[in-house]
């Protein structure tokens, strides 16, 4: 690897270490017994509308996607951009469908998915499969979360091969766990704003200067191949790479607000109005998203990819490296140190969120449901700390040990599970009419038949349909969440007919608004 | 009480707003082209750009038409 770029690694270690000690320090933030669920875990629901901003675009727009969506637009092209109509679809959803979902939960002191569908559909073992769906999901999302942190160390210069060269990671996320532990959901809520700040910046310089040091947008595109510019127009009976580029915007817009981490970030908003007021406002991180996604074609215009000094990164890192790159060449050190460090930060962010959902989840859904019954407040927040530790401790571990294509596979199937918790959650947040066990049945068949369908394909995101001669790829989580509904609608009627239980809800038409 | 209710709970027309994000945003055809470029942009790209700023002030025009 190249020497170590001190001036930048400096540079990027000083805003480390202050975020670091911001998440120790805000512990004592609108301070709260630290020792209730509620406090460590949702930040108290005390967050107005502009730390919700910061804390929602801080925790769905990840180290990762900043990697990513370029290194995609940089590989494949135009269809890298489903992310702007993907993050333009979810506020809607926001503000109708999860608004009602804060007022619900806020009324019940529900802090999970779980204990909604719980309280909803009084039935454990539905209430589990969601749980345990959301758990799984989340595990590998953590875990490419470091693959951030990981690329941007790497090309500051430091570390290599072995444990040793892993080290930079272990500590990153020795810290992060440490502060996490003490300060709960307060912790990357107050670090959110820091790294926001410093991505923006980043993107806005990013934006501004490359295109003037290449020599505008119109040499940019020209560089662009042709292929690569457009989605493919479709062949005959085929309704090809649109219905693909379509399916994999909804789809990814239905299961973002099903995953753990931001229901957390939505419930600790302290007002339904807060929500509302975001679903207009949070649109602003979608079009630096888009300005981002832009940067892949900046690399190919400025041909880093050919450049003998990131060699050794591509064959390290792969696409991963191509925002690294164009940052390396395009700025001076001590901005690369910033903007790196907006990349690092960006992942801690979302980490720590992730780590107190699922934590959140097994304390609430598993622990009380099935080991102990009766927690006292304290001991429920002692064992959702301990578990968010063993939580990112396990994804510490799979990423240092096992290859990083798993990590992003298992992401990617990630999202065909949680789309099938969408019925019970989602459209459980508008009716009762559906039998618990029905509801069991889809999200069953939907699982198996989604991760069959993504195997079949070899894990490629959209799949054939074919219908009548006609093929139209899609999105297999769209697919098979269709086939989870439709079942659960058929089975809900029989299901009712042979049941003599009556259907108890815990929850009343009047708790899902103000 | 009740009809207040309803208005809070229900439907309301100003969500056909939302309706009108969802169709474009989710519409490819409508936008899969290069022409007309904007400062070397092609259509494609500055069209979904801009169509991020509408949906904005679209969802802004549905807060403020909903508020109780």
């Amino acid at each position: 690897m190249a020497e170590v770029n001190w001036v930048a690694l400096t540079v990027f270690v000083l805003l480390f270490a202050f975020v670091s000690w911001l998440g120790f320090a805000a512990a004592r933030w609108r301070k709260g017994d630290l020792d209730q669920l509620h406090e460590w875990g949702l930040g108290g629901r005390r967050f107005g509308t502009l730390i919700t901003w910061f804390l929602v675009g801080g925790d769905l727009y990840t180290a990762y996607t900043f990697i990513a969506v370029p290194a995609l637009a940089f590989g494949a092209g135009a269809i890298a951009f489903f992310a702007v109509p993907y993050t333009v679809v979810i506020y809607p959803l926001l503000f109708l469908v999860f608004r009602r979902i804060w007022y619900v939960c806020n009324k019940h002191n529900y802090i999970t998915a779980g204990d909604f569908v719980r309280g909803r559909f009084d039935n454990r073992w539905l209430a589990l499969a969601v749980t345990v769906t959301g758990i799984v999901a989340t595990m590998p999302y953590i875990a490419l979360q470091l693959v951030g942190i990981q690329v941007v160390v790497g090309a500051l210069g430091v570390g290599g091969e072995g444990l040793l060269g892993d080290l930079p990671l272990i500590i990153a996320f020795l810290v992060l766990a440490a502060f996490t532990y003490s300060s709960g959901l307060r912790a990357p809520a107050s670090i959110a704003i820091v790294k926001d700040v410093l991505i923006y910046i980043t993107a806005l310089a990013a934006i501004i200067i490359i295109p003037m040091q290449i020599g505008g947008f119109g040499k940019i595109f020209a560089a662009v191949p042709p292929q690569k510019l457009l989605l493919a127009v479709p062949g005959p009976n085929s309704t090809g790479a649109y219905s693909a580029y379509a399916t994999l915007a909804l789809g990814s817009a239905l299961a973002l607000f099903l995953y753990p981490h931001s229901l957390t970030a939505v419930l600790s908003a302290s007002s339904g109005a807060a929500i509302k007021r975001n679903a207009a406002l949070l649109p602003g991180y979608t079009f630096m998203l888009g300005l981002l996604a832009l940067l892949g074609f900046f690399v190919i215009a400025s041909g880093v990819h050919d450049m003998p000094a990131f060699h050794a990164g591509f064959a390290r890192f792969g696409n991963n490296f191509a925002v690294p790159a164009l940052l390396l060449q395009s700025f001076p050190s001590w901005f690369v140190g910033v903007a790196f460090a907006a990349i690092g930060i960006g992942a801690l962010v979302p980490a720590a969120i992730m780590s107190i959902a699922a934590a959140n989840l097994y304390t609430r859904n598993i622990h009380r449901e099935f080991i102990n019954k009766n927690p006292t407040g304290k001991q429920e927040a002692q064992m959702a700390k301990l578990v968010s530790l063993v939580v990112k401790v396990g994804a510490l571990v799979f990423i240092l040990f096992v290859p990083t294509k798993y990590a992003i596979q298992l992401q990617l199937l990630g999202g065909i599970w949680i789309i099938q918790t969408l019925p019970a959650v989602m459209i459980g947040a508008y009716t009762r009419w559906f039998n618990a066990w029905a509801l069991l049945v889809g999200w069953a068949v939907g699982t198996i038949a989604g991760t069959w369908m993504a195997i079949a394909t070899n894990l490629a995101t959209s799949y054939p349909l074919e219908l009548g001669g006609h093929t139209f790829p899609g999105y297999t989580a769209v697919y098979t969440v269709i086939l989870n509904l439709g079942l659960a609608i058929v089975l809900t009627p029989l299901f009712n007919a042979l049941s003599r239980q009556p259907q108890r809800d815990a929850t009343l038409p009047a708790d899902y608004h103000a | 009480m009740k009809n207040a209710e309803r208005k809070r709970g229900g439907w309301s027309w100003w969500y056909l707003l939302f309706v009108v994000q969802f169709l474009v945003a989710l519409w490819p055809p409508l936008y899969n082209k290069a022409e007309p470029y904007f400062y070397g942009i092609p259509f494609f790209y500055w069209f979904q750009l801009l169509w991020v700023l509408v949906c904005a002030v679209l969802t802004a025009a549905v807060y403020w038409g909903t508020k109780e």
